[in-house]
């Protein structure tokens, strides 16, 4: 510890103003209060005691509950990589290591990227280093096809933390997900390369691991075959071409974004961040309710001219993003409603809405990127209708007194 | 009347007093700190060397000259302190003789009652909602509210503030009150309370976590305050010395400070005067660990920091002492599974153990915006949406404000909440300026 002390004590001069590498002083900063807890004390007048829970440990916990979905992703691009190549057995260790050689250059670039520029937003405007871009870092690769050029991924990433991050005061001041519209750029930017069947399935090889699939090669998603579908029963396949069940969904061994393919990690993700207290219930239940409501009403008058209105409603949740976007992205507290009504509603049409999408537009096989992002310009709405409620009690109170009087 | 809350939060510290039989602390010196006095704007009355009696005038409030704050001893003044740009920082009177102000008790209105409190120091002793300033005289309350609830961190039971034979001087009181306000007289109180009934007040019982002892709590369950709206609040304490002024004609300046905390060798109750110095509560109970130490007159959530050779500061109940935690290094100490670490947060074991905490005064991260939401309301037991009302306070937005509740609040409604921020936000100074600012701008 002492040693610790002593090598920033010996290092501080430099980095204050007037230093040699004053440039560098919030990364400084940044960095021992990482390593060391602030010694920082409350002022004479204030609480003298605080919480152990701030904003460091918060971030943490949530890129936690982001790992089971992490290290599935690993293994589920390397085991769509083997598939592709027409593989009948399927090593552990292999996949895992081409799913991690595959991912690693995505969160490199993203963290270099988007913490690069934090850095340089803190410094100019004199204050501590965030934490929010921790969890916005390894969201980007995991919401994002594993063939996402990392080129695209840089510009998307940089694109998202000034334009709906930094310019708005930075963490805390958003208005919509951060990570959500580094996805929405490259989705609008570069529809070419980061829509229909060649960028969720890894073909190539990662940093010269795992073999080239052969040119030509197509595999759509689950909700990308559907939103193709054109006549009689809906069947969907898998890379090799074999029968996906609702299981194979569930557990995640389908194409599809990095991080977001399992359901099964989701939810374990979801139990993390509800036990930790870092996500609402109230949110996650009614995204999960609103989606069920609009996949059963879809259902109900099903047509093959919507060929995902064919799938049960509760089958609407494990394809796609939107178990994802319901525990991991809709929660996020910057964007989301934050009253208590607020997050029922909040919650409650993002749910509905990424279904409606995914259903009646067949521009577009998903809809949960989409949802969140409406209902997180929206939520600032729903929360000044129930503050209203709240004023509205207070002077219906006002003036039972002084017509009273 | 009987009310039930059930947010809120009592915070598990070590260094509770055990044994309340009071002990006597001879001080030589005691102080009366303006700044104690939100909305009090002092000018001195006497001058160093100026011998005093005890309930004498010290200073009075520019503004309203009739309302006092009164030597809580009897002797000589020593020491008229200022501070920056000559503002009055505390008068000091040392100790010598017995001699009382006797003051003249008798009232025939309202506003003569009014009077008296203020000459006698007594109305200095309350506070108003809105602003929680010491009450204007001119303005009669709506209803008074007196708590005898003391819920925060490590305070002493009732039981050793008030005992059986303070009921008289306590129907007395109430009784007297209940002359002054429009409204009623309200005693909140919790399920230790022994005494009956209390002549002239309307009893209510109270269940449940800190801040159930809060004023602003309680009137919020029982009667909210509304714009154009003014309460008094007082604890009971402050009503017993109202009794003692109307039965003996003198000012009681008797305070029982609970000398506690995780910091002291061995906590214990002292018998002292109102604004005594507390280097001779202190001697030779603070923990000699080499560690800096935080001395707060007050509890953890609600007081003020002084140095150990500083005076006992209003509401003259508490010292609380904890480790200042500047001379600590904790490696990356956000990722610890430490069990000594207090927590609202389930990812701290400490949180599911039944165990005491001795927590020190960091902050124990960096300030910043406000991130997780509903954080405040879990520990507000009041029908206000916090982070609106903090919104429009730090946007000086005087109708949203109004709207939101801000007549309804003091900041140690807000004292939890700044607890369990998880960004750190020093919410209770943010009350306090909106409120002063509120009060200069409507007035």
């Amino acid at each position: 510890m002492n040693s610790i002390r002593k090598f920033f004590d010996k290092a501080r001069p430099a980095f204050e103003p007037g230093g040699r590498l004053s440039a560098l002083g919030s990364v400084f900063d940044g960095f021992e209060t990482f390593m060391l807890t602030p010694r920082t004390t409350s002022g004479p007048g204030s609480v003298h005691v605080h919480d152990a829970i701030d904003s460091k440990r918060t971030m943490i916990v949530v890129v936690a509950a982001l790992m089971p979905c992490f290290f599935f992703g690993m293994y589920n691009t390397g085991y769509q990589h083997w598939l592709a190549l027409g593989a009948t057995e399927f090593p552990f260790w292999q996949l895992m290591l081409y799913g991690l050689l595959a991912v690693l250059p995505r969160v490199v670039v993203t963290y270099a990227v988007g913490l690069g520029i934090e850095f340089a937003f803190a410094q100019w405007r004199k204050e501590e280093i965030q934490e929010g871009f921790l969890v916005t870092g390894i969201l980007i690769p995991m919401i994002c096809p594993i063939e996402t050029p990392l080129w695209m991924l840089a510009v998307a990433t940089a694109f998202a933390v000034v334009f709906a991050k930094e310019v708005f005061g930075g963490t805390g001041y958003n208005v919509v997900n951060v990570a959500l519209v580094a996805r929405a750029f490259l989705f609008f930017a570069y529809p070419a390369q980061m829509s229909g069947d060649k960028v969720f399935v890894a073909t190539g090889t990662a940093l010269g691991y795992g073999a080239p699939v052969a040119d030509g090669f197509t595999c759509a998603t689950p909700l990308g075959q559907i939103a193709t579908h054109s006549e009689g029963a809906l069947a969907l396949t898998g890379v090799d071409g074999h029968a996906l069940t609702a299981w194979d969904a569930f557990v995640g061994l389908i194409p599809g974004s990095f991080g977001e393919t399992s359901m099964l990690c989701i939810l374990i993700g979801a139990a993390i961040l509800l036990f930790s207290g870092m996500a609402n219930w109230r949110i996650m239940l009614s995204v999960f309710a609103g989606g069920l409501l609009m996949g059963w009403v879809a259902n109900t008058f099903s047509t093959p001219l919507y060929p995902a209105s064919m799938l049960p409603a509760w089958e609407q949740l494990l394809y796609g993003g939107f178990g994802f976007a319901a525990v991991f992205m809709a929660t996020d507290p910057v964007t989301a409603a934050r009253t208590d009504t607020g997050k029922w509603i909040y919650g409650f049409l993002i749910g509905v809405i990424a279904v409606l999408i995914r259903v009646y537009n067949n521009g577009y096989p998903e809809g949960a990127m989409l949802a969140v992002l409406l209902m997180n310009v929206f939520s600032s709405l729903i929360d000044w209708c129930v503050v209203q409620a709240n004023i509205r009690r207070r002077m219906r109170r006002l003036t039972a007194k002084t017509s009273e009087s | 009347m009987k009310i039930k809350l059930s947010k809120g939060l009592n915070l598990p510290i070590a260094g509770a007093v055990d044994d309340v039989t009071p002990h006597f602390a001879a001080v030589t010196r005691a102080a009366v700190v303006p700044s104690d006095y939100p909305g009090f704007v002092p000018k001195v009355e006497v001058a160093p060397g100026d011998a005093v009696k005890a309930g004498a005038a010290l200073m009075f409030d520019k503004r309203h000259p009739e309302v006092k704050l009164v030597s809580p001893v009897a002797g000589k003044v020593v020491a008229v302190e200022r501070g920056e740009r000559r503002k009055l920082l505390k008068v000091v009177v040392e100790m010598s003789g017995d001699e009382a102000e006797s003051f003249d008790i008798t009232w025939n209105t309202p506003r003569e009652a009014v009077a008296l409190l203020a000459n006698s120091g007594l109305l200095a002793m309350m506070r108003t909602r809105p602003y929680d300033v010491v009450p204007d005289p001119e303005v009669l309350p709506r209803d008074i509210f007196v708590t005898a609830i003391y819920s925060a961190p490590l305070e002493l039971p009732l039981s050793a503030r008030i005992k059986a034979e303070d009921k008289p001087l306590l129907d007395m009181a109430a009784e007297f009150l209940a002359g002054i306000t429009t409204g009623k007289v309200y005693l909140s109180h919790d399920s230790s309370w022994t005494l009956g009934g209390v002549s002239g007040a309307e009893m209510a019982e109270f269940s449940g976590p800190h801040p159930v002892g809060n004023a602003g709590v309680q009137i919020a369950a029982i009667r909210p305050v509304d714009k154009g709206d003014t309460v008094w609040t007082l604890d009971i304490e402050t009503l017993r010395r109202i009794g003692y002024l109307l039965a003996h004609r003198t000012f009681d300046a008797g305070a029982v400070v609970g000398v506690c905390g995780p910091a002291v060798s061995s906590p214990y109750v002292a018998k002292t005067v109102v604004g005594a110095e507390i280097a001779p509560l202190l001697s030779g109970r603070e923990v000699s660990d080499g560690r800096h130490h935080r001395v707060i007159s007050g509890n953890v959530l609600v007081g003020t920091a002084i140095k150990d050779d500083g005076y006992l500061r209003y509401p003259y109940r508490q010292i609380t002492i904890i480790d200042e935690g500047d001379d600590i290094d904790e490696f990356m100490g956000w990722a610890t599974f430490s069990p000594s670490k207090m927590s609202c947060n389930r990812t701290f074991p400490g949180h599911f153990l039944k165990r005491l905490f001795k927590p020190d005064a960091r902050l124990l991260g960096g300030r910043r915006a406000m991130i997780m939401s509903g954080e405040y309301d879990a520990v507000m037991p009041m029908d206000i949406m916090s982070e609106y009302l903090l919104k429009a306070i730090i946007a000086r937005d005087i109708d949203n404000m109004e709207r939101l509740g801000i007549y309804e609040v003091a900041p140690e409604d807000f004292a939890l909440a700044e607890y369990a921020d998880t960004s750190k936000l020093p919410l209770q100074h943010i009350v306090r300026e909106g409120l002063d600012y509120l009060r200069k701008e409507l007035e």
